[in-house]
Parts: structure tokens; sequence; C-alpha cells
């Protein structure tokens, strides 16, 4: 059995990762707090975006433009969110997992890195890092994801990448992120048509809509607009998603410091008897062996 | 505000809502040219570039703001501005609109190859357009 030294020194040490696990908690309680009502004030314009993205789409059918129609190009480019920091669970091992588990051929993939842990780690497996953002995701800022969006556009238009996938871990609410796969682009019909079935008053509405300028070039104009918004969106849910997952991973560890305290006083305190217990016989041995 | 002219009005930023609430008339700038929009317009979605946006919320008053991109949907009893950038006057820092303007205007005197004149008169209608929203 360990000594009495030992265990003390254990608990100690245990008890100071614990202090700092409770304080991690704390801070990304704040932070997910903030990320959170951010999250829900951008939904609304996002929401918006995407129902005249659609809109103008189901109007015009199969127009014969870059932004929808597929192109030859083999690659893509894939926008990795991640985090800057660890110690957050599986959130930062999850997306790569997923980008992992997608059927590509790893030389056909431009990965444009957003955080610090996720393109650690696909670097090491060996993909290639084509930008790394991994500044913004600190504070992102909508002048970053227009950034970030103008550089993809700019790849995509001089057929250096066919598609572009974005990897991000959505927020749902506070204990569920769900990590997510997405095609920005090129915008399918497929994709977007599925959920807009239901023809109610509202997209008949639409379906008179006019547009000024005409609809190709108002879809040229409005889907770099698109893709910002988008990628935003993006940001602002893995902020929250990443402070929820660092906020529950520290709640687990507190709780599994405070077991082990605990185990550990119960060795400590048994420690403590067995060696009053030893001494007392000792005395008691010594002075009857006087006695006699 | 039972007003019979009146529409709703909704301009959502990607960090916030910027203006909820009823008008009787908008004026902002398209890339098309100026429009004015009342209740009943027929439906249309333009794009927007930069100017200033007036919103009638009745007859006496008038609020401005400036509206630098984004892009608007307009159906028969409700307008939709979709803003990337959009400020209240107040909001304005007019010295740097200033020197952005005169930048500009220099950069665009100077036709130099490595400048992008696209750029530069986007940022010199930036800059106007909230000089101009500040005046009002």
């Amino acid at each position: 059995m360990a000594s009495m030294r030992d265990i003390k020194r254990r608990k100690t040490s245990i008890q100071s990762t614990q202090q700092i696990t409770k304080a991690m908690k704390l801070v990304s309680t704040v932070k997910l707090q903030r990320a959170k009502t951010r999250a829900e004030r951008s939904k609304a314009y996002f929401n918006c975006m995407y129902e005249t993205i659609k809109g103008i789409i189901k109007r015009t059918g199969h127009i014969d433009h870059p932004y929808i129609v597929r192109s030859e190009s083999e690659k893509k480019a894939v926008v990795v969110i991640t985090s800057n920091r660890g110690l957050a669970g599986g959130y930062n091992s999850n997306i790569v997992k997923l980008v992992g588990a997608a059927d590509w051929g790893k030389d056909d993939i431009f990965v444009y890195a957003i955080g610090k842990k996720g393109r650690d780690i696909l670097k090491r497996r060996g993909y290639t890092i084509k930008e790394d953002y991994s500044e913004v995701i600190n504070e992102p800022l909508y002048s970053d994801a227009v950034e970030i969006a103008g550089a993809l556009l700019k790849a995509y238009e001089n057929q250096e990448v066919g598609e572009i996938w974005m990897a991000y871990t959505g927020f749902k609410n506070t204990v569920s992120h769900i990590p997510t796969l997405i095609k920005l682009l090129p915008v399918d019909d497929t994709d977007i048509d599925l959920s807009g079935e239901e023809d109610d008053a509202d997209s008949k509405v639409r379906s008179v809509m006019n547009y000024e300028p005409e609809e190709t070039e108002a879809l040229e104009m409005i889907i770099p607009k698109y893709m910002a918004s988008l990628i935003y969106g993006a940001l602002i849910e893995a902020v929250a998603s990443e402070n929820g997952a660092r906020m529950q991973a520290m709640d687990s560890a507190t709780s599994n410091a405070e077991e082990m305290i605990g185990t550990l006083e119960l060795q400590y305190n048994r420690a403590r008897q067995g060696h009053i217990t030893q001494e007392l016989t000792e005395i008691i041995g010594g002075a009857e062996a006087l006695s006699n | 505000m039972a007003d019979e002219r009146a529409f709703a009005l909704k301009i959502i930023t990607p960090d916030r809502v910027f203006y909820e609430g009823e008008a009787i008339m908008v004026e902002f700038r398209t890339t098309e040219g100026e429009i004015g929009v009342l209740k009943n317009h027929i439906p249309l979605t333009c794009v927007v570039a930069p100017g200033v946006l007036r919103i009638r919320e009745n007859d006496t008053e008038i609020k401005t703001a400036a509206l630098l991109s984004g892009f608007v949907e307009i159906l028969q009893d409700s307008v939709t501005i979709l803003a990337e950038i959009v400020e209240w006057p107040d909001e304005i820092d007019v010295d740097r609109a200033n020197e952005a303007r005169v930048r500009a205007e220099r950069r665009l005197a100077e036709k130099a190859e490595s400048t992008n004149l696209r750029r530069a008169e986007l940022a010199l209608q930036r800059s106007v357009a909230r000089i101009e929203a500040v005046k009002k």
C-alpha cells in the first residue's frame, strides 16, 4: 500500500487539477452564453438568405451558370472549422473523422483550415492545407467570412476546384452538437428542393417574383453573399459548439476528479488507521517485553 | 398605426435585426438605380448599391441610414432587406468616411496600374453614401 505521504501528494495534485477544470468550465459557460445569443441573432439572416436562393433556383430551373452546373475539375475544396484550443472532448476529432469518412481521395482535397487543431491533425494525416484562417475562430467577423468566401470562389472560378464543401459543428442546443458536412457549391437544385416540396401560398408569391437585374446576373451577385453568410453562420455555430463541448468535457473532468479524491481520501484514512494500529501494537509489545 | 398604406419592413444584418416595424415608404439605391417602394409593389428581388436608405414611417417621421451592400426582397405587403452593411447615422465615423473618400478619389485620379478601379470606385461610393446619410 502506498505511504500516507504519497497518497496525500496525489490528492493535492488532483485537487488543483480540479480547480483548473472547474474554472475552465465556468469560463466556457460564460462564453457559450455569448456565442449562443450571437448564433440566434444571425439565424434570421441566414434563413432569409436561404429562402431567397431557393426561390431563385426554383424559378429559374436549369440555367447554365457555373455556380449551378457541376464543373469538370475533380478536386474539392473543404472548409474545415475546428478550434484553436483543445480540451473540448471529441469536438475536434469528430470533425476530422467526418472529413476522413467522406469518400474522397486525400489528393483530391484542398483543405481551407479554420482552427489550429483540425489543421494540425489533417496535416499529419497527409492532407493538403491550402489556406489557413485559424485566427478567425477566436472572434469571427462577417468580413472574415466574406474574405474566405472570396478566396473559395476565386479557386472555383479558376477551375482549380470543382466542388466546395464545409465541415463544421452545428449547434442544436447546449448539450447537442452535430458535426455537419455540407456542400456549398455548386448549388444543386436537388439539394435545395428537398426541403421545399410543400407548395404553400408563400412560394406562390415567390414564383411570380421579378428580378432586377435579371436572374442569372442577380444570382451571380447573390451567390457570393450566400456563401459568406453560410460560412459566417457556420463559424458562429462552431464557436458556440466549441464552448458547449468544452463545458461538458470540463464538467465531467471535474466530477471525475471529485470521485478520485473520494477514493484517495478513503485510502488515506485507511493507511492512517493502519499506521496508528501498528504503532500501538509496537508500544504494547515493547512494554510487555520490558515487564517480563 | 392603422395606416392603410403601411407595410412590414424588416432589415436584417448577419449580426442583428437592424430594423423591424411598419413603414409607408422605403427608398434606397439598387444596382439599376434608385427606387422607392410603396405598399402593393410587384414582387421584386434586387441587389443593393451603396446609397442612403430612407424609411418613411408615417407622414412626419423619416429615418435615414447608410445601406452599403446586400439585397432586397419586395413582396406585396412586406419588404425584407438582407443587408451586409447598414449603419445608422450616429454609428458612422464622419472623419473616417471623409478620409476614405479622399483616398478613393486620389486612387481613381492616379489610375496607377496596381489599383483595382472597381474596388476604388466601390470604396468611393460607400464613403459618399456614409457622408450623405449623416448630412440628412
